[in-house]
């Protein structure tokens, strides 16, 4: 016998789709199938029951080959590397609930570490824009609600967010769009032909790395100034043209992700787009909404936010919350040496940061706390496997709209295997005592 | 002036954060006072007399004192932060926030600086001889009033973000620069005599920028005016005036619109 | 919880429910309450309050501590954090912000100003759970926080028919999934209209689509509360606000509480709270010295006739600080007017928020006059347990000013040296405004009316707080304030900010001014029993299954981790 639990958030990316259906066996242990969840989200919780799952820690040897370890030596390295250390990075906490978060910031602040989490490769760029102009935007069901006129500039949600044109921003019949797509006209801005652009009204090839000069021409074409022939490798006709498309709509959007938050410009492209639809605000209504990656990095920013002030790059070394991404950021703080440990949960740096950084984490003494194998584990010191939230534990996340979801438990984690939550306040039980003694 | 000089004798691991090397800091103290000030490797306090042998003595006042700072100080950060008066002088490189929030005295890195240099400066002078790095003379994240006065020369390049919402003083890069130039700025004048790359001038309210040398892409909310001719920095030539960026608001004073101005040799 | 024990010997004593002026008396607490001085033991702690003042712990209306705009206005402004921090020490985490603290220092400095309970402005119930988590990560202080009603579909829609039953269902059910305390009515119509860019600038103007009126909606859920007999009444925040020339419009907002009486058995006497009244007592048609003037007269006139009205004051600072309100078109305007970085977000079916930095600089004639509009409605009022002190942090200023603004209420010299000392206009203010032929100052016990008696009873929470009657909660503080000797206004300001003792719930959280503990604090909600009502629970699930972006089975606040320690005021509305 089964049973179909109802509601299930999936716990993959900033869509945070809530109206996933997990079918689980009985006895509660199994996940027998998933429902309405994208191919990506269904194998994340098919593949939390892989028959190979590390279940507990693992110490990098001499040879480099690994050891299983107990939880409790895993405690005791952990908190030893960080009270230990000059100035620790304590880096990830995207894949992972606000509770734990909550935990590690608490260790943080013990150990005077830097806290980073994965915005700093992603829209850590969005979160400087948006602390130098501002951004005015809304909730997904607003999009669905009342959209007319949706912008998709340097992001491919066909690929990286599956649901989101059928869940929020091209597909859904809301209260004021009651024909769908049909009342909707798409423009997508990137400069490949992707699947996401092929099904645009209008798709802006643009010239790479000069989304800020486009973006400029249509804040331009707004106020109806003089615009050079081309820019961009588009020509003028045509801005001024999305500029009319854009002006006459009821209620428009612009989605946003890594093609204008780590290319050339990065921060200031995002700044001029959020200028842009702030200026765009004097003829219609208009938004703008970042496509956030991670299903928790929004969180991870809230939590940072409301503890520390700032929602990522936080140095704690001198007892107070401090932060300037470039000297505070991740890569920069191992670009330089900076910093003599590194703490990695809820994240794959090993996969994502520049190889120069991961040489580094290779070096220094390191923890990962992962429920997989990832390039991560494999050049840290440690590696510790936790259970999966929003699968085998449940937790608050924050999708790519701010709001907060309670992410469901549906199957235990396998034997003997801790939560995030429960590793990170055995460390930080044991950081304290070694606080005391110091 | 009375001079105290710190010869680097130890290394950090990390980064040394010396907020304290500042004549208004040292003025008044004695030699073994100054040694005994904090610096910070990572979370932990030492003394600078730890890194650094302190020799000399300042003056009372910080307007007269002078600091020579020696040896290889690539990784010491915040060097002169917030000083308001007197000199500084560091042989060899700085790191970041060297001069940060200056307000008055003079600096003279003979090496490099790394980012951050002069960020919110209010007054006084810095002369950087090397490179310097990103976010040159620029404002702290997220606040919209930036560089207000002083002047920062830099001998050779500079990177991205120079003058980032600059309200005045002045920036001359007798080198190159990187992407990004006086973006958003609502005052000051940046003065670049070698080449510029792109994004000079985006989001500029007000404000004026000389190229002497090539812009690759230039920003298009910039209307070419008419040429003039201008002395700059001892040089005398015809300059383009182009002004913006259109796609910027700008206040009006007199009733005449007050534009960024961009000027390019010709 | 420690079953602690004591007696604060020797103080001044102020207590506007009991009438004690400040004669000097022993306060004793026992078991988390006040008890008689006869209930305690020998083992009883002393603690030493001679030559200094006593009051229950404070009670702040209105502040906006906690939720999604509170954390935009802390994220997007690294700069409000520079050089402004207090390093962790002992049991206190690190404090960060001015405008717009940390949550850590929220609590902090609201104990050490000798409050106990801040209720949480606006909260956007599809983001409740943020809420509440910024509630848990306070410290000390106990919190509620009021769901906004005045833009939400379900009440636009059942109002418009008049179906106050209905509204009060849906309100019931609303305060339930989120944990809400009470009503909070925010630019009625107006944020709804904010949604397609557009404002309900008069209480007449109707909501576009939704043809309701601001004056059908204030009304509508004013019938609604009483009909509930909720603890706390309708609280809004009028139209226009900010506006030249809105006092119009404010008073047409009051007197949408005509002829209406409180039910329900909490003990309040009102059937509206006009929030932040001083934003909304503007005269004239421009900001300039020509033709702003103050308003505060008249609208006082009307507010002492009444006796169903209570309001806070949101007194203008004269910092710079951070606004942030769900009067979405508000905030756009402001950007227009200052060109600072601006937040929006407009929140499906519910409400909508906007952030926007701002300086009230004393060398501009229009802070000045502000400044002086929220001190008038205040030195106006007849009845002072109506009239509270606020300063809608961070709006008008923070959280901190607020024994600033008790200073400028107590010492007309205090106000002179502003008018004549800070402000660059100061003679303009003078003359547009009313504050320069104030002589009236407040006495100790008019403020503690106005910061204790007064809004723990607004709020039905007078048999909790506000007072150091017998039965009540333990909460007491101690002010290094002697009123008989301290006659210098900057006594009040300083002792105000830093009290020497405070009791919560009990519990000493504040030793000779050190905090020593982060107490237990507790998150206050109301859950209000209707009769089954399919009617609404049908359309409840009908939005969320045609226009929602979430799941009903996902909108409560469920679970320990949100609200770990709650207190449940139990409300009977069955019929």
């Amino acid at each position: 016998m089964s049973k179909v639990i109802p509601d299930v958030i999936c716990p993959f990316c900033g869509t945070l789709c809530d109206d996933i259906e997990v079918e689980v066996s009985d006895d509660g242990k199994t996940i027998i199938d998933v429902y309405n969840a994208c191919a990506i989200g269904a194998e994340k919780f098919m593949h939390a029951q892989a028959k190979d799952r590390v279940t507990r820690p693992r110490m990098q040897q001499p040879d480099g080959s690994y050891k299983e370890v107990s939880y409790d030596e895993a405690v005791e390295y952990t908190a030893q590397m960080l009270v230990n250390a000059k100035k620790p990075l304590m880096y990830g906490w995207s894949s992972t609930s606000c509770e734990a978060q909550g935990v590690g910031h608490d260790i943080a602040e013990k150990v005077g570490a830097i806290v980073d989490n994965t915005a700093t490769v992603c829209h850590g760029s969005t979160l400087i824009a948006v602390q130098d102009v501002g951004i005015p935007s809304c909730t997904l069901g607003e999009i669905k609600n009342r959209a007319d006129r949706i912008i998709f500039w340097g992001c491919n949600p066909t690929h990286a967010h599956p649901r989101h044109q059928s869940r929020y921003s091209i597909y859904p019949r809301g209260f004021f769009t009651n024909k769908g797509h049909k009342n909707r006209k798409m423009i997508v801005v990137d400069p490949r032909n992707t699947d996401t652009a092929k099904m645009a009204d209008i798709h802006y090839q643009i010239e790479q790395g000069r989304d800020f000069e486009l973006l400029s021409a249509f804040r331009v074409a707004l106020r109806n100034e003089v615009l050079p022939d081309f820019v961009a490798g588009i020509p003028k006709e045509k801005i001024y043209e999305g500029a009319e498309l854009m002006k006459s709509g009821r209620f428009g959007v612009i989605f946003f992700g890594m093609g204008v938050t780590q290319s050339l410009s990065k921060n200031h492209n995002i700044d001029n787009a959020i200028m842009l639809t702030k200026d765009l605000n004097e003829f219609t209504k208009f938004s703008i909404m970042a496509m956030r990656g991670h299903y928790n990095v929004t969180g991870s920013g809230q939590v940072l936010g409301w503890q520390f002030g700032f929602p990522f790059c936080v140095d704690l070394t001198r007892g107070f919350a401090r932060y300037n991404p470039g000297e505070t950021s991740s890569n920069d703080l191992l670009r330089r040496g900076e910093v003599d440990a590194i703490f990695v949960l809820g994240s794959d740096p090993g996969a994502h940061f520049p190889i120069s950084s991961v040489r580094k984490l290779a070096e220094l003494p390191s923890v990962a706390v992962d429920p997989h194998i990832t390039p991560t584990t494999e050049v840290s010191k440690l590696h510790v496997p936790v259970a999966f939230v929003g699968v085998e534990v449940g937790g608050n996340c924050y999708r790519m709209d701010n709001v907060p979801i309670d992410a469901r438990k549906v199957v235990d984690p396998p034997e003997g295997v801790l939560t995030d939550e429960e590793f990170l306040t055995r460390v930080n039980k044991r950081v304290s005592e070694l606080m005391e003694v110091k | 002036m009375d001079t105290v000089t710190l010869t680097m004798k130890n290394l950090p691991n990390l980064y040394l954060e010396a907020d304290n090397i500042s004549p208004d800091v040292f003025a008044g103290k004695k030699a073994q006072e100054i040694a005994e000030l904090h610096v910070f490797e990572g979370r932990e306090q030492f003394q600078l007399g730890k890194y650094f042998d302190v020799s000399g003595s300042p003056a009372a006042a910080a307007a007269d004192t002078r600091i020579v700072v020696k040896g290889d100080t690539t990784r010491v950060k915040y060097i002169g932060m917030k000083m308001s008066a007197g000199e500084i002088m560091v042989e060899g490189n700085a790191d970041m926030y060297t001069g940060a929030w200056m307000q008055g005295g003079k600096i003279l890195v003979k090496g490099n600086v790394d980012a951050f240099t002069g960020i919110g400066m209010k007054g006084g002078d810095i002369t950087i001889e090397g490179d310097a790095g990103n976010y040159l003379g620029a404002a702290y994240r997220g606040d919209w009033r930036g560089m207000q006065g002083g002047t920062i020369r830099v001998k050779g390049n500079a990177g991205s973000d120079t003058g980032y919402f600059m309200n005045g003083g002045e920036i001359i890069i007798e080198g190159d620069v990187d992407v990004h130039v006086a973006t958003h700025a609502e005052g000051g004048r940046i003065i670049i005599k070698g080449n510029g790359k792109s994004k000079i001038g985006g989001q500029m309210v007000q404000g004026e920028i000389i190229v002497f040398g090539t812009i690759d892409v230039m920003m298009p909310g910039f209307k070419y005016i008419e040429d003039v001719e201008m002395e700059v920095d001892g040089t005398t030539a015809n300059f383009a005036l182009y002004h913006g960026d259109l796609g910027e608001r700008h206040p009006k004073k007199k009733g005449q619109i007050m534009y960024g101005k961009l000027y390019q040799m010709i | 919880m420690k079953m602690s024990e004591y007696l604060i010997k020797n103080g001044f004593v102020f207590d506007p429910v009991l009438g004690i002026k400040g004669d000097k008396a022993d306060v004793a607490v026992k078991d988390g309450k006040i008890v008689d001085a006869s209930d305690l033991s020998s083992k009883a702690k002393k603690i030493d309050a001679a030559g200094k003042t006593v009051m229950a712990a404070g009670v702040d209306i209105h502040a906006h501590v906690a939720g999604p705009k509170v954390n935009v206005g802390r994220n997007y402004r690294p700069e409000d954090k520079l050089f402004k921090a207090t390093p962790k020490s002992g049991i206190k985490r690190m404090e960060g912000g001015f405008s717009v603290p940390t949550t850590f220092r929220t609590g902090y400095n609201y104990a050490r100003m000798g409050y106990g309970f801040v209720m949480e402005a606006a909260m956007p119930p599809l983001y409740a759970r943020h809420v509440h988590e910024e509630i848990r990560d306070t410290p000390i202080i106990d919190e509620g926080a009021l769901p906004v009603f005045g833009n939400n579909w379900f009440v636009l829609e059942y109002l418009k028919n008049g179906e106050v039953e209905n509204t009060a269902a849906y309100i019931a059910w609303l305060l339930r999934m989120t944990r809400g305390f009470g009503i909070k009515n925010v630019n009625p119509g107006g944020t709804e209209a904010w949604g397609w860019g557009l404002n309900c600038p008069t209480v007449n103007d109707p909501v576009p689509y939704f043809d309701i009126t601001p004056a059908q909606i204030i009304r509508g859920l004013i019938e609604a509360n009483e009909f509930l007999g909720l603890p706390h009444c309708m609280h809004v925040h009028g139209n226009s606000l900010g506006e030249p020339g809105n006092y119009t419009v404010t008073l047409d907002t009051l007197k949408q509480a005509e002829g209406l009486s409180p039910k329900g058995s909490f003990g309040r006497d009102q059937v509206l709270h006009h929030t932040h009244l001083q934003f909304h007592s503007y005269g004239g048609d421009s900001y300039a010295s020509k033709s702003f003037e103050s308003k505060s007269k008249e609208i006082m006139d009307y507010v002492n006739s009444v006796d169903n009205i209570t309001f806070d004051m949101g007194c203008v600072t004269l910092d710079e600080t951070t606004t942030m309100t769900a009067d979405g078109p508000f905030e756009h305007h402001l950007t227009e007017l200052n060109h600072l970085k601006w937040a929006n977000v407009d929140v499906e079916l519910e409400t909508a928020a906007g952030v926007v930095p701002y300086i009230y600089s004393p060398k501009t004639f229009i802070a000045g006059a502000q400044w002086a509009i929220g001190l008038e409605l205040a030195l106006f009022a007849k009845d002072m347990t109506k009239v509270f002190v606020t300063t809608d942090h961070p709006n008008a200023g923070p959280f901190i000013r607020y024994p600033r603004v008790i200073k400028w209420l107590m010492s007309r010299k205090a106000r002179d040296d502003v008018l004549d000392n800070v402000l660059k206009y100061g003679d303009k203010v003078r003359e547009r405004c009313f504050i320069g032929e104030i002589d009236r100052e407040l006495s100790l016990y008019e403020i503690a009316m106005m910061t204790r008696a007064g809004p723990a009873k607004a709020l039905g929470l007078a048999h909790m707080f506000g007072s150091l009657k017998p039965g009540l909660d333990g909460d007491v503080v101690v002010y290094p304030f002697n009123p008989e000797t301290d006659d210098d206004p900057e006594k009040i300001e300083q002792a105000f900010s830093n009290c020497s003792f405070l009791l919560k719930s009990g519990q000493l959280v504040i030793d000779n001014g050190e905090i020593i503990s982060s107490g237990a604090k507790r998150t206050l909600w109301v859950d209000a029993k209707v009769d089954e009502n399919p009617q609404v629970m049908r359309d409840v699930e009908q939005k969320f299954l045609k226009y929602y972006s979430v799941n009903l089975g996902n909108y409560e606040v469920t679970g320990h981790h949100f609200v770990p320690n709650p207190y449940v005021l139990e409300v009977d509305a069955t019929q």
